[in-house]
């Protein structure tokens, strides 16, 4: 009977350790599944709506087309989608830069009564995609086609 | 492997890769955040909050690869009791503390302008904050064990469990809805355009060689520092 070398068996243990941390982080990661998300994607708000009243974030994309302004200037209707569903929003205030059409945007608020989101406050959400200003009059699909196409 | 066990040996060795490491890493990255913040574009929707970019993501990937440095050392400290690996992983935790806080920081200001917020309470945001305070842990726990003369094993489990953290954050946008915009840049496909990439990617390396500098230099200081006490211990025994 041979004995394990020492160092051997640290090894083994240590593996040991690793597979059971890694096993209780995916573990913990996968029960956050639902907790950890910063907002409600439309498809989720319409399937679940949340109770009235009741504070939650809508986040999605800004249809093209959607943005309409009230006469008092500063109330604005929107629709945010997310490919399945759409919810319409309204929001009274300053928007951030980066609120443009067909852009992602992150809206704190409540569901009202009628079905309109709320919000009181809206955050522009920046996409994954990085381009210079010369490619702006391009459409966002159009930019992201060439900077696959050029940085591959 | 044990041929750097020899402190003398890696001594000889860190005297002249110090300051090599540190100017090939000033030089580049001071090079890319000067090319970066003064010719690169501006960008499409950001404008010119994008040339943050060029801190923020080596800050955040050095962040990350500080905590990596200290997982690895430390098993190399578990089995194969190396003396270097201890002094290693010490020496990550500072720069990598900083470099941390340096991504939250910068990100923090991009934030404002591009989000509208300076902090949300996001997967991505969240995790990298607890990346912060995990290393302050360290470095409490590695000063106290070396202060104590406790087994510096203690610290090296804390490097290893704490480990876990780093897959988190890279899959943190991936996972759950978040404000953090998901990876730009995976295997072999990059979603930002060449005009941006490569000062960033230049950058990444500079900071990195800093990064190597800063880890050798913080790891002579402890060992000069072992060095000292032991004459100490010495000079008083013979008194």
């Amino acid at each position: 009977m041979s004995a394990i070398k020492p160092k051997h068996q640290r090894l083994v243990l240590l593996v040991i350790a690793l597979i059971a941390l890694i096993g209780a982080g995916l573990l913990a990661a996968w029960a956050l599944r639902n907790q950890a998300s910063y907002f409600y994607v439309p498809s989720e708000i319409v399937a679940h709506p949340p109770e009235a009243d009741r504070a939650v974030r809508l986040g999605g994309m800004v249809q093209a087309g959607s943005i309409k302004t009230d006469p008092d200037g500063v109330t604005i209707h929107f629709m945010v989608g997310d490919g399945k569903a759409n919810v319409p929003v309204v929001y009274a205030g300053i928007v951030p830069s980066l609120f443009v059409e067909g852009s992602g945007v992150v809206a704190e608020g409540r569901m009202g009564k009628d079905g309109t989101f709320v919000a009181d406050n809206l955050l522009a959400k920046h996409d994954e995609n990085y381009v210079p200003r010369e490619l702006k009059d391009m459409s966002g699909a159009q930019a992201k086609a060439v900077v696959s196409e050029t940085s591959q | 492997m044990h041929i750097f066990a020899n402190p003398k040996r890696f001594l000889s060795l860190a005297t002249w890769l110090t300051p090599m490491c540190l100017v090939i890493g000033l030089v580049m990255a001071g090079g890319a955040l000067a090319y970066g913040l003064l010719y690169a574009p501006a960008d499409r929707l950001m404008g010119e909050t994008v040339r943050i970019l060029y801190i923020h993501v080596p800050a955040a990937w050095l962040g990350m690869g500080g905590w990596t440095t200290i997982a690895v050392a430390s098993i190399v400290e578990l089995v194969w009791r190396h003396p270097l690996a201890t002094i290693a992983a010490r020496a990550a935790a500072v720069p990598g503390a900083v470099f941390t806080a340096i991504c939250l920081i910068t990100g923090s200001i991009w934030g404002r302008p591009t989000w509208g917020t300076w902090w949300v309470w996001d997967g991505r945001l969240t995790s990298m904050l607890i990346l912060l305070f995990l290393y302050f842990g360290y470095i409490a726990l590695a000063g106290a064990v070396n202060r104590e003369g406790a087994s510096s094993r203690i610290p090296a489990i804390f490097g290893i469990v704490g480990a876990i953290n780093i897959p988190i954050i890279n899959r943190s946008v991936v996972w759950w809805n978040s404000l953090h915009q998901p990876p730009s840049i995976t295997l072999g496909k990059s979603a930002i355009d060449p005009a941006f990439l490569w000062p960033l990617l230049i950058a990444a390396v500079g900071f990195s060689f800093i990064f190597g500098g800063v880890v050798l230099a913080r790891m002579r200081m402890i060992l000069a520092d072992i060095q000292t006490e032991a004459r100490l211990r010495r000079k008083a025994l013979a008194a």
